[in-house]
């Protein structure tokens, strides 16, 4: 379960926002909402331990996750507004190292599984550097494929995907929701996603 | 992941050649307009020729220092590496070993061809080979802190070189020390053996330091 407690985020002298509260189940999504510049993206660096809460608590599972550190890292999967994809590996290369980075190390017949679901057929040995702007996103969301992690934070992963792709990632969230996931997502699109809960989460 | 990483920096050194090489032919040209400048007298370049390899070796490793971690941050990877579970002060530790195989041992593996320029003895090549080795990966760590703390700021370069070049320092004395030592017919080791503390000791703060200041960096 993941908890936010009378948070505070504060850049330079102004206050983005206060006492922002929420409870998070298994199987339940958050959808963060707000205008540009109110924090959606700070707040969402919040949870993910990037960085610290002006004042408030985030909770994992009861424990705060400044204490909970790596444990934490392990349940999260993140990807935010840069893709964290290198122009000069191949996707292939791109899917796996940054899998093996963040923990679970994957097969190359693994990733080229993903990758064709992803809709990336034909492209995995291409450098990433050649690909258009909706590929690289695409490249950067497989590894919600391989990734085995409860806690999905998503910053805008429908910005520049097609139709196509925007149906892909709502089946792959509804299914993981369905497993007893959990997403935290900001999002300017209209998506429809069944889940056990949907919380949403005005920020002024 | 360890071996990730220093997989994955050496494949991108390979995939984008010219950052090594700049880091190569700066340290050659350098130590070879000396000797042009000075002109042939022997005794005047045997004496410069260990400080005058140090100081390029430690330019020449600077001048890569700037590269270590602004690539992963500005696409994102860095952010990655932050909420990767495991330990990131190892993968700092990772990613300066990498930097020293790409930028370190190009230039202990060319400094006995440069000694040649400046009329060295055999005895005193192989000594600042082994100085060379046992020195650059210092460099490489100590650089790491200065590469995590400048992150992402504007004129970062020359504030990296301000950060950096004082705590270079003890290492340049010892490195060009040891063959000074050897030419003048004195015992050396001890000047090895400090490099060699100060290698293990970087090798058990840098990454630490590093990792901590990256965090901040990125917050």
């Amino acid at each position: 379960m993941l908890q936010g407690i009378n948070l505070v985020c504060v850049r330079g002298d102004r206050e983005l926002f206060q006492d922002v509260n929420f409870s998070l189940e298994a199987g339940g999504l958050m959808q963060v909402r707000g205008p540009n510049g109110s924090g959606k993206t700070s707040l969402l660096r919040m949870i993910c331990g990037l960085s610290q809460p002006a004042a408030g608590d985030i909770l994992w599972n009861g424990q705060t996750i400044r204490e909970l550190e790596n444990d934490y890292y392990a349940a999260v999967t993140y990807i935010g507004h840069l893709s964290g994809t290198k122009d000069d590996l191949t996707v292939l290369e791109n899917l796996q190292i940054s899998s093996a980075l963040a923990g679970t190390e994957i097969s190359i017949d693994r990733a080229y599984e993903a990758l064709h679901f992803i809709g990336l057929k034909g492209r995995e040995a291409l450098p990433a550097k050649v690909l258009s702007q909706g590929q690289r996103r695409r490249v950067a969301l497989a590894r919600l494929l391989v990734c085995n992690t409860p806690l999905w934070i998503l910053d805008e992963p429908l910005v520049a995907l097609d139709v196509m792709a925007v149906k892909l990632i709502q089946d792959i969230l509804e299914k993981h929701l369905r497993n007893g996931g959990m997403a935290v997502l900001t999002t300017h699109q209209e998506i429809k996603i069944s889940a056990a809960s949907i919380l949403e989460l005005q920020l002024a | 992941m360890f071996i990730w990483i220093i997989k994955r920096d050496l494949l991108l050194a390979v995939r984008r050649q010219s950052d090594v090489l700049t880091t190569l032919f700066f340290f050659i040209i350098v130590v070879s307009l000396f000797p042009l400048s000075v002109g042939p007298e022997m005794n005047l370049l045997r004496a410069m020729a260990p400080g005058i390899v140090w100081v390029a070796a430690l330019l020449a490793s600077m001048l890569s220092l700037g590269r270590m971690f602004s690539n992963d941050y500005m696409d994102g990877t860095l952010e990655q590496m932050l909420l990767s579970p495991q330990s990131l002060s190892l993968l700092v530790l990772g990613k300066a070993l990498a930097h020293w195989l790409v930028t370190g041992i190009p230039l202990v593996l060319m400094a006995p061809v440069l000694g040649i320029q400046y009329d060295l003895p055999v005895d005193a090549l192989a000594i600042l080979t082994f100085s060379l080795l046992l020195g650059t990966p210092v460099l490489s760590l100590i650089g790491a802190i200065g590469a995590a703390l400048t992150l992402g700021l504007r004129g970062g370069g020359v504030l990296v070189s301000l950060l950096v070049l004082p705590l270079y320092i003890p290492i340049l004395i010892f490195g060009a020390g040891a063959v000074e030592a050897n030419m003048a017919g004195v015992e050396f080791d001890a000047h090895l053996s400090l490099i060699g503390a100060f290698l293990l000791v970087s090798m058990v703060f840098a990454p630490w330091a590093a990792a901590s200041s990256l965090r901040v960096s990125l917050e």
